[in-house]
């Protein structure tokens, strides 16, 4: 499996895993210094979930500018291949497997710059593994990838300024929005309003998206109590706390923010700094040689993971002129950041959601019943097969920690299922 | 959209635009219900992303692969549940 001979074609100085805007610039930028880059992502096209299938459609401007650039580079682009397993060579070179439509392949870079993106929390209730139930990127990410919702009966229940896009997303689509329920009080809605003041551009595209579902109740203090249906969703019933309600509806769209992809990161022995990779002020992490950029080293939106990716891809590249500037950029958007963020804490209510029954995880169907609270993660797995599955814990994993603080464990190699004829 | 192309669905032939993926033809195809999960539950897709697993379809004879994301081809079989099937 790792000790296929390596062909010169095969050898990069420098390997970009995930082509959001973070692994777009740092290859794009790590190209155009003159360094032999690779960039990988499994997805059909690059653009990451924010910027997804844009090579279809007329693109914003960024997403246009970046994909325009990184086509003109030097840079080769590896799409639809999933990276499983990443390694630290005698030499220091990292060897990487990747697979593609279940045949693996593999390459050795001096230097690889993880971009691995996030993915949405996911926490369990009755009913959340109904057909129908998705989560709020999810919703977006479908929509972009051709899923029609016209005149179907919409319910979002979430939280944070993702609720925003994704409502008006669905509106423009057809969808009919029941409601878009946020889980914070309305206090917090208003100091993330307030933070948008310093920023002219990105206050005038908020009040864009929330004219753009104006129709639709918008509803702060209320979350999802339990989905029902028979094959497939039916309705929700939702809660404010003080009552309950039933909303019929086609689809759900329910998910608590963002969680870090660090799996690759963890599995390369990076250090970890509360659930995000840790990095030094030039995007390196723990381990000499590998780069980490965007939401894995902190939730912080495309303009931050522009300026990370830039940083990254310019330290990969040893260019410490053009770093040092990048440096600053990335330190003011950071200050944005923590700005806009602060106050979508999580309501405890949301842990109490499943019950005894419920599925915490999905690929194993292990009930929430089955779990002890006092055990690890480790010993969920042990006894219970929790996070055993193909998703390999990236759902329940997440879920758990949240619930009840649990640690998810470290990866092993293959990071993703792959057909065991890939790994011969 | 350059017209359509036809891809069979659980052997029923599906007129859908180039570009979209496996999972939303299925869904635009009113299948819900991608595979049966270890319990018997039916599972349709979850993340959207790549992430969850749960849109897992056989395409072209390749088993449990991620239908959220793989476009559409020309001539693409898919069939859903197909591991519960087999049983």
């Amino acid at each position: 499996m790792f000790d296929a001979d390596l062909k010169e074609s095969d050898r990069y100085a420098i390997a970009v895993i995930g082509a959001g805007p973070a692994g777009i610039a740092a290859a794009t930028v790590a190209a155009e210094s003159g360094q032999r880059v690779i960039l990988i992502d499994e997805c059909p096209a690059p653009g990451g979930q924010i910027w997804r299938h844009a090579a279809q459609r007329s693109r914003e401007g960024a997403a246009r500018r970046w994909v325009t650039r990184l086509e003109r580079s030097t840079a080769t682009v590896r799409t639809g291949a999933a990276v499983i397993d990443i390694r630290r060579l005698g030499d220091a070179n990292f060897q990487l497997h990747t697979v593609r439509q279940g045949v693996g392949s593999t390459l050795r870079a001096s230097r690889v710059v993880l971009a691995t993106g996030a993915r949405e929390l996911f926490l369990p209730f009755p009913g959340w593994t109904l057909p129908g139930v998705i989560g709020v990127g999810a919703a977006q990410a479908l929509l972009k990838s051709g899923v029609s919702v016209r005149d179907q009966r919409v319910v979002i229940a979430g939280s944070g300024p993702l609720l925003f896009p994704v409502a008006a997303a669905l509106r423009r689509a057809g969808a009919r929005l029941q409601l878009v329920a946020e889980q914070a009080e309305s206090s917090a809605v208003f100091r993330f309003g307030l933070g948008l003041w310093a920023q002219p551009a990105v206050l005038a595209q908020a009040i864009r998206y929330r004219a753009g579902f104006l129709k639709s109740p918008y509803r702060t203090g209320t979350w999802i109590k339990a989905a029902e249906g028979k094959s497939s969703l039916q309705r929700v019933t939702m809660t404010n706390g003080e009552k309950l309600w039933t909303i019929e509806c086609d689809l759900l769209c329910a998910a608590f923010g963002l969680v870090p992809n660090a799996e690759l990161a963890r599995l390369a022995g990076c250090r970890l700094q509360d659930g995000f990779v840790a990095i030094d002020k030039h995007q390196e992490t723990s381990i000499e040689g590998v780069y980490a950029a965007g939401e894995p080293t902190g939730i912080g939106g495309v303009d931050l993971a522009l300026a990370e990716g830039s940083l990254a891809g310019y330290s990969a590249a040893g260019r410490s002129d053009e770093a040092r500037e990048w440096v600053l950029r990335c330190e003011e958007q950071r200050g944005y950041v923590a700005k806009l963020t602060s106050g979508f804490q999580l309501r405890p209510e949301l842990k109490q959601l499943a019950a005894a029954e419920t599925v915490v995880c999905r690929c194993e169907d292990v009930r929430l019943g089955a779990i002890n609270p006092e055990w690890t993660m480790r010993q969920a797995k042990l006894y219970t097969r929790a996070g055993m599955g193909p998703c390999q814990g990236r759902v329940c994993g997440a879920a758990l920690q949240h619930l009840y603080g649990w640690t998810p464990e470290v990866p092993h190699a293959p990071v993703e299922p792959v057909p065991v004829s890939a790994l011969l | 959209m350059n017209g359509s192309i036809e891809i069979l669905a659980n052997g029923r032939p599906l007129h859908v635009a180039p570009g979209m993926t496996v999972a939303a033809a299925l869904l635009n195809a009113g299948i819900a219900g991608f595979r049966t999960s270890v319990a018997g539950e039916p599972r349709g897709p979850l993340c959207g992303m790549g992430i969850c697993q749960e849109c897992r379809v056989t395409i072209n004879d390749r088993l449990q692969e991620r239908s959220c994301l793989v476009l559409v081809e020309a001539g693409m079989r898919i069939e859903t549940d197909t591991m519960s099937r087999r049983v």
